[in-house]
């Protein structure tokens, strides 16, 4: 455990020493607080056609302006998460580093496991930013805080099954834009597979409509823990991580 | 401590290390030499548990690699080739890093830091940043990486390359006095560094071992005799030929084998003796006594360079 944390502290710190973490943090600001100004907007936009319509429909924070916004997250992240793993052991390789590391009395489990809980940690940091703003509902209104934190929660799963994606492609090569680049098209195939079901429903259009990284979104973006998803994201966390083992096994065989 | 046995690495198409056996001793220094591509590398990570064997066996301090690698990592100091540096760290935070990854203790991690930054030298950049420290600086934050959990064995993958020469005789003091308390793997294809530093030598070709001795005894394995170089002139000139010189040098007791190096003008020997047997003296007296001047007189070493050409199949230049 504590060699997990010791590597894991190493990889925050270094997030932290470089201007990668400041630069995500920044970008998921600028492009999060667009995304919730846009919403907000229109959430106001609409209260006061209807009041002028005199049509009273119930507005609800949590279903007009929670659940899109949670929504737009987990798409942003799709494009922020390969510059979390990138490097993880793409940089390594270059610089040699990685045989400090795999001399080291460490397993190569811990090795791995440090280095996903950093990118899991440096992705938690960009969802504070996403927080904040949330904070501004509860200043100004009164949501419901439990569908928000099941929502973050399915944030932080799908997240984790893509960070471990990709500390997996990390470890294919000693190129970071290489790993990032592929790790980038994984995750757009991951979200545009669910598509398909939009005009197809064969056996093949559903599979790919199940692998979808985002379909699996849905239930958590209403407030709804539903286990089949929480499996799914799970399963692709567990996958991920045992093709990291793997190919870092392999790693010892082909270097 | 270091027991190797039958090691063979092989790549997808090629071998890399062939049927390599030998053994180090505790608190002994070894030069692991050879050209690049010898197979030193490999061997070196295999013995790290960077890399498993693919046949025979390794026993580093009494652990098997294959069978308890994190006992022997525990037991290891490895520095590589290109010392395995994080720039973004400062270097105390760095070997604070690895005091930890290598499994050392929160309580007294900040005075062993202390004290192999006093060791390797690098008191004084202790606060920059590595990716602002000098090739030599680099070199040596990578030993004190290497030797801060205090391992029984170091191996250290060429840890002169690319030092200037000033720094290449610090890193060698350096390394020479941690001998003792540590057996020393040290690589290079620098002969005069293991001339130096080293008490044993392991010469690999090939991905396999060439040779395998003392420094002493591999300067002299390979004539199995020492050679002395003999320049005669007559006296007051008289009258006097090479094969004269040659039957009177084959007389002298000792000496196993006289070969011609004159020419025209000068009359020279290569006077080859029996191992250990001085003979020099009695080959000075020899022409004294003939009536003869003797104008040049000194051994001639076979250098390192020598055996080691010869038995890496190299040819000099």
């Amino acid at each position: 455990m504590s060699n997990i944390w010791i590597i894991c502290r190493k990889e925050i710190k270094s997030y932290f020493a470089s201007p990668i973490a400041y630069l995500l943090m920044a970008m998921f600001a600028v492009i999060f607080g667009f995304f919730f100004w846009n919403v907000v907007g229109y959430f106001v936009f609409m209260g006061i056609q209807q009041q002028a319509g005199g049509r009273p429909f119930p507005m609800n924070l949590n279903e007009q302006i929670v659940r899109p916004l949670l929504s737009n997250v987990s798409v942003i992240g799709l494009f922020l998460l390969p510059l979390i793993t990138m490097r993880l052991f793409a940089e390594e390789k270059r610089s040699g580093t990685i045989e400090l590391l795999m001399t080291s009395p460490v397993t190569d489990f811990q090795i791995l496991l440090g280095k996903w809980l950093a990118a899991m940690l440096m992705y938690g940091a960009m969802l504070l930013v996403a927080g904040m703003n949330f904070l501004f509902l509860f200043i100004y209104g009164k949501p419901d805080w439990r569908p928000i934190l099941v929502g973050f929660l399915g944030l932080l799963l799908q997240a984790g099954g893509l960070l471990a994606i990709g500390t997996f492609i990390s470890t294919l090569t000693k190129n970071q834009i290489i790993a990032g680049a592929a790790t980038f098209g994984v995750c757009l195939l991951l979200w545009v597979m669910e598509w398909v079901s939009a005009y197809d429903s064969t056996a093949s259009a559903k599979v790919m409509a199940y692998l979808s990284i985002v379909s699996h979104f849905e239930s958590f973006s209403k407030g709804v823990l539903d286990s089949k998803d929480i499996i799914f994201y799970c399963s692709v966390i567990f996958l991920g991580l045992f093709l990291t083992a793997r190919s870092l096994e392999s790693l010892r065989w082909r270097a | 401590m270091i027991k190797v046995e039958g090691l063979t690495k092989r790549y997808a198409r090629t071998v890399a290390v062939d049927d390599i056996s030998f053994e180090v001793e505790k608190g002994q220094i070894v030069g692991f030499l050879g050209p690049n591509g010898a197979g030193k590398t490999t061997t070196m990570r295999i013995l790290t548990c960077f890399m498993p064997p693919s046949e025979g066996t390794v026993n580093v301090a009494g652990f098997d690699v294959q069978k308890e690698p994190l006992e022997v990592k525990r037991r290891i100091g490895y520095l590589p080739e290109t010392p395995p540096l994080y720039p973004e760290m400062e270097v105390g935070e760095y070997l604070e890093f690895v005091g930890k990854l290598k499994g050392l203790p929160t309580a007294g991690l900040a005075e062993r830091i202390k004290e192999v930054s006093e060791q390797c030298a690098v008191t004084d950049v202790f606060d920059k940043l590595i990716s602002k420290l000098s090739k030599g600086y680099r070199q040596r934050v990578g030993l004190a990486q290497a030797i801060i959990h205090n391992p029984d064995v170091l191996i250290l993958d060429e840890p002169t390359s690319g030092l200037d020469p000033k720094q290449r005789a610090e890193t060698l003091d350096l390394i020479k006095s941690l001998a003792g308390n540590h057996t020393i793997i040290l690589s290079t294809h620098v002969l005069r560094e293991v001339e130096q530093t080293c008490e044993k030598l392991i010469i690999i070709s090939k991905g396999k071992v060439v040779a395998r001795d003392s420094m002493e005894n591999l300067g002299s394995r390979l004539k199995g005799s020492e050679a002395v170089l003999v320049e005669v002139e007559p006296r007051n000139g008289a009258p006097l030929t090479a094969g004269d010189v040659q039957r009177r040098l084959e007389q002298v007791s000792g000496v196993s084998r006289v070969v011609g190096k004159g020419d025209d003008q000068r009359i020279r020997f290569e006077v080859e003796s029996l191992q250990g047997r001085a003979v020099r003296a009695d080959i000075a007296r020899a022409v004294v006594e003939s009536g003869w001047n003797l104008t040049e007189l000194h051994p001639v070493s076979v250098s390192l360079e020598e055996v080691f050409l010869q038995l890496t199949g190299g040819s000099k230049q």
